[in-house]
Parts: C-alpha cells; structure tokens; sequence
C-alpha cells in the first residue's frame, strides 16, 4: 500500500494539520516508510488468531450510577481562549 | 404507498435512526449529573470537557438500560461488545471524538411490531442498537458573531437505534415513533421527549419504481424533531426523487434538512463533503463482556409491555382492540385504567376514561399521573351507574364534583341526595302529578301527537330532578298515557 500526495492532503485535513505545498512531497515519503514498516506484520502467520482490539485484554471495569462531580463551570471554563455567561465561545460555527 | 409519477408509479424505501438518551442519574462515562435545564457548564466533568488524561469509566446503569431496552424490542443481546471512536471535529465536542460501538454493538437484531391506522399490524426490523456519548450543544441565535458552547449534555448516554429500510409509507414511520416511545417510556430507559431532544431521529429515503427490487442512492435527514415532522420529511423527500429521476437526473447521495416551515428538505451537506470518521477500536475501554445470568435477571425484572398488556385488557376485561391501543399507549393511562376497573366493567370503565376522563384532564391541562379523580373513585361511578343507584346523567353530574373536589362519589351521592328513584310509587305520583298539570299535551298525545312522549319524559325527569329510573318512567309512562 502507497500513500500518494493527495491522500496526505486529505489526512492533513481531517486532522486539521496545516501542511505547506513544499513540504508534501516530504510528508508523502514519511508516512510512505511508516507504513511500509508497519506492513512487516503481514509476514506474520495469524491463520488461527483471533483478533485483537486491546493489547491489554483486562475486565472492563464499570461505575456505580452516582453523581460526584459538577458546579465547577469556574475550572471547566479556566483555559477557555473565550467565554461568557458560563459558556465557551468560539467563532460562529453553522453547518 | 405508492406515490405517482408522470411516468409511472414509485414506491418509497425508508429506514430510520433513532437516537435517545438514556435514563440515569450520571452521564455514560463520567460522574457528573444528566439532569437537564440546569445553568450553562454545571453538569460538566474534566472527562466531559476533554481534558487532557482524563479517562471514561463505564456507567454500569447506562449498560442495564440498554439491555433492557434490546429486550424490549425483542432483540438479540451481544454478550461481546466493543467501543470505538468516531473522529470528526466540532466546538460542541471537546474530546474530538465520540466514544460510540461500531463494529461490534451491544443489541443486534429484533423486531417491533406497529398498528396501522386501518386496523392491521406491520412487523418493523430492528438492524441493531449501540450506546455511545452525547455531544454538547451549540446555540448559533446569542451573537452574529459567536456561537455559545454549553457542555451539560456532553456525555449523556445515548442509544442509537438503527431499523432495516421496511417503511414504504410515512404513516408506518410515524406509528414505528409512537410505539418505540410507548416502549421506552414502559421500559423507563428513555422518556422519548422529542421536542426537549431526548429522542432524536434521522431518515432515511429512497424510491424505486414499483415492484422493482433495486436499491437506489438514499438521502439522509437530521435530526427531525417530530413525528409529524418525519412523516412530512418522508413524503416531500420521496416527491423529490421522484421528480429528478423523472426528469433525467440522477439523485446525489448527501445529508439535507428538514424545513418544516416550507415543508421541503435542503442540502446540508454533498457527498464529497461527507464526514469521514475514521474510526478506530476506543483505546481506553476494554471490550463490554455480558453473561447470561445477567441478562437473564434483567429479562425476569422487565415490565408487562404496550403489546402484551393491549392483548390481556383485549382478553381479559372486554377492550376493543382500539380501546385497548389507546389505552395502553401510555403505561401511566393502563395503570390508571387496571385500577379503576378492578371488579368493574371493564368496557365501561373505558368508556368513561376515554370520554369524560380524558375531557376533564384536557381541560385542566393535567396529566393521569396528578388527576384529581383517583382510580378507584372513578370505578366506583361506573358502579353506581351501572348498579342503577344514579342515572347516567346524574353520573355525570357527580363526576363534575369529583373533578372540582376529588370526593368519593358515594359520598357526593348520599350527601347531595342524588340517589336515582326507582320506587314504583314514588315514580307513579311524580307522572300523575305532570299529567294532571297538562291536560292539553295529554290530549294531543291520545289524538296521535305521539312524540310528545319525549318530552313527558323530560318534564318527568325534571321534577324528579334527574333521580327517576328513566326505564321505569318509560314503562308507566306509556301506561298512563295509553
């Protein structure tokens, strides 16, 4: 598998990555040796492996339905760049 | 439904998804509360708001919930589930992701059965069910400038509920809405509010001429949010397919809304535009692992269903098959009606909460929940009528008291002096005493004016003040008249 320029472009975007045109090409070949060092896993025989989602193969662990957090609008907004009236504020965004 | 084209008849293929929070104190994998109304970012954890190391931590309610609820649509339960990521950036979704199943959902298939308006029933395929988390909410109206973010719903529980494409008519998606609220409500897993957006819904249509078995490119709508409103979505989207492709085009896959101003559906967003989510296995949960004993417990707890209940009050206490549906659409309403017409008639106990009841609690805006007239007052009316102690007329007079003072009607009866006069003596002088005051009407009557029976009747009734046995006053009536 082969990452061409277009498809670094369109990664770059939904990552909201800002990639100059210089530098593409560049960024094609890097992702290009990532994959083809990845690809080495092919080698491996998995014929009667199940798959695996996690590494770490533990019980998942639940929570009681309890409420123990909130009324902190004062540390969920610190680092806000903008806020008012308790909310965030971010530039109009309408889909 | 077949919908005609100038060139031909289509037919309609439509599927829906489902989205409704789920019922429970905290979000699905954070600690803060789920309550909803409450002041901008207070019901917000570092979880919630995406901060950097903090972890989601399963709420172990939000899994019962959901079990709960693919039992109710009689679906089958995945004892292997997974999360997963699904990326897409938006201001309402710190993280910049949404922890959600994909692959592998907690519910896959079931089924819910619908009532069609002409009396018949349609089975609608349930394709799966996930839970995942709720985004925060935009309000764009507060600035031209800004948007205002409030993060109180993000995290919320959710489950998606995803059909098969069976709706070939609105009619059947919009009886598919009710009953799937009716369920939840029953089930207690989702109050299926649409309007306050705890039941959200997207569309799904497509069409193709009739009696094809094609399947062309279907457009989705977002989050419609009304049974009207989708039913409206449907018809308008499927017209408008009908008339690209009748005029030579072809219909481009894309995401529209729904208008209900114009009733029509816009573009929001083309294909080349369409998210690509990329999702992957959620690093920080492990997969959901269910036993049997754990499903089966739930399985014991869960209530008597829309269905069965409408069958049993069908069966068991004389309802009609529309009564029964009216009745049992709403789990509070069955109740209230089981109550009442214990050791009554059932029919007639119908009769009256669908009528009068009803009536009364459309006037005073209340719900059955806070009527004024408990269940088993209004049973014991039904009886008092039923066992001739008042007339129906009197009954109604005395339900207006119970409405205004919440009294027995027993005692409103006995103290008002309403008891209905079924003494043949009694009956018999109040007749002589009208007849004797009317010597002209008598003769009328004898001479073949025989509608003025009625209004002997009245004029009987009156005196008695609405207590005389009507069936008594017509039998000696008509011999005292003769």
């Amino acid at each position: 598998m082969a990452i061409d320029t277009q498809t670094v472009k369109r990664i770059a975007f939904l990552a909201r990555l800002k990639i100059d045109d210089d530098k593409i090409e560049a960024a094609k070949d890097e992702f290009n040796k990532i994959i083809d060092w990845v690809e080495q896993l092919n080698e491996v025989d998995t014929e009667n492996v199940r798959p695996l989602t996690a590494v770490n193969e533990t019980k998942l662990f639940c929570r009681k339905d309890e409420v123990k957090e909130g009324n902190q609008s004062d540390k969920i907004l610190y680092n806000a760049p903008a806020a008012e009236y308790d909310y965030f504020v971010v530039p109009k965004v309408v889909e | 439904m077949i919908l005609q084209g100038k060139t031909g008849n289509w037919e309609i293929i439509c599927g829906l998804e489902i989205h409704c929070q789920i019922i429970s104190k905290s979000k699905i994998f954070s600690s803060a509360s789920t309550e909803f109304g409450v002041d901008a970012n207070q019901n917000v954890s570092f979880v919630d708001a995406g901060m950097p190391g903090q972890l989601p931590v399963l709420n172990e309610e939000c899994v019962r919930q959901a079990v709960k609820t693919g039992l109710g649509l009689r679906a089958e339960i995945n004892k292997y589930s997974e999360f997963s990521r699904k990326n897409y950036f938006y201001a309402d979704l710190p993280q910049g992701y949404q922890i959600t199943q994909f692959v592998h959902p907690i519910v896959g298939e079931g089924v819910v059965t619908v009532d069609l308006d002409d009396g018949t029933t349609k089975d609608i395929r349930i394709e799966r069910m996930h839970i995942e988390q709720d985004a925060g909410k935009s309000i764009h109206d507060m600035s031209p400038s800004k948007s205002f973010i409030d993060l109180n719903r993000a995290g919320v529980g959710l489950m998606e509920i995803v059909t098969k494409p069976d709706f070939s008519a609105p009619e059947e998606a919009g009886a598919f809405l009710k009953k799937l609220r009716s369920i939840l409500r029953y089930l207690g897993t989702c109050d299926g509010n649409m309007n306050e957006g705890s039941m959200r819904c997207d569309v799904n249509v497509s069409v193709r001429p009739e009696g094809s078995h094609e399947l062309r490119t279907r457009c989705e709508m977002k989050n419609v949010n009304s049974v009207k409103f989708v039913m409206q979505a449907i018809e308008s989207e499927a017209k408008r397919h009908i008339e690209v492709y009748e005029s030579g085009g072809t219909v481009e896959q894309e995401t529209r809304q729904f208008d209900p101003v114009s009733g029509q559906t816009k573009v929001m967003r083309k294909k080349e535009f369409a998210h690509d989510y990329r999702y992957f296995p959620e690093p920080d949960l492990p997969p959901l692992v269910l036993n049997d004993e754990y499903i089966e417990k739930i399985r014991c707890d869960l209530p008597e269903l829309p269905d069965a209940k409408k069958e049993r009050f069908i069966k068991t206490m004389g309802l009609t098959k529309y009564d029964a549906a009216i009745i049992c659409e709403n789990r509070e309403v069955a109740e209230f009606f089981e109550k009442a017409a214990a050791g009554h008639d059932g029919k007639k106990v119908a009769n009256w909460l669908m009528g009068d009841f009803f009536a009364m609690l459309n006037r005073k805006n209340l719900s059955v929940e806070n009527s004024p007239v408990s269940a088993e007052n209004l049973g014991l009316l039904v009886e008092l009528i039923e066992s001739n102690v008042i007339s129906g007329k009197v009954g109604k007079e005395v339900f207006e008291i119970m409405s205004e003072t919440g009294e027995n009607p027993q005692k409103i009866v006995e103290e008002k002096g309403l008891k209905q006069v079924s003494d043949l003596g009694a009956i018999e002088a109040i007749i002589d005493k009208v007849i004797a005051a009317n010597p002209d009407n008598l003769n009328a009557y004898r001479n073949g004016k025989t509608a003025l029976k009625g209004w002997f009747v009245g004029q009987v009734l009156k005196e008695s003040r609405g207590k005389a046995n009507p069936q008594l006053v017509n039998k000696i009536l008509d011999e005292k008249l003769a």
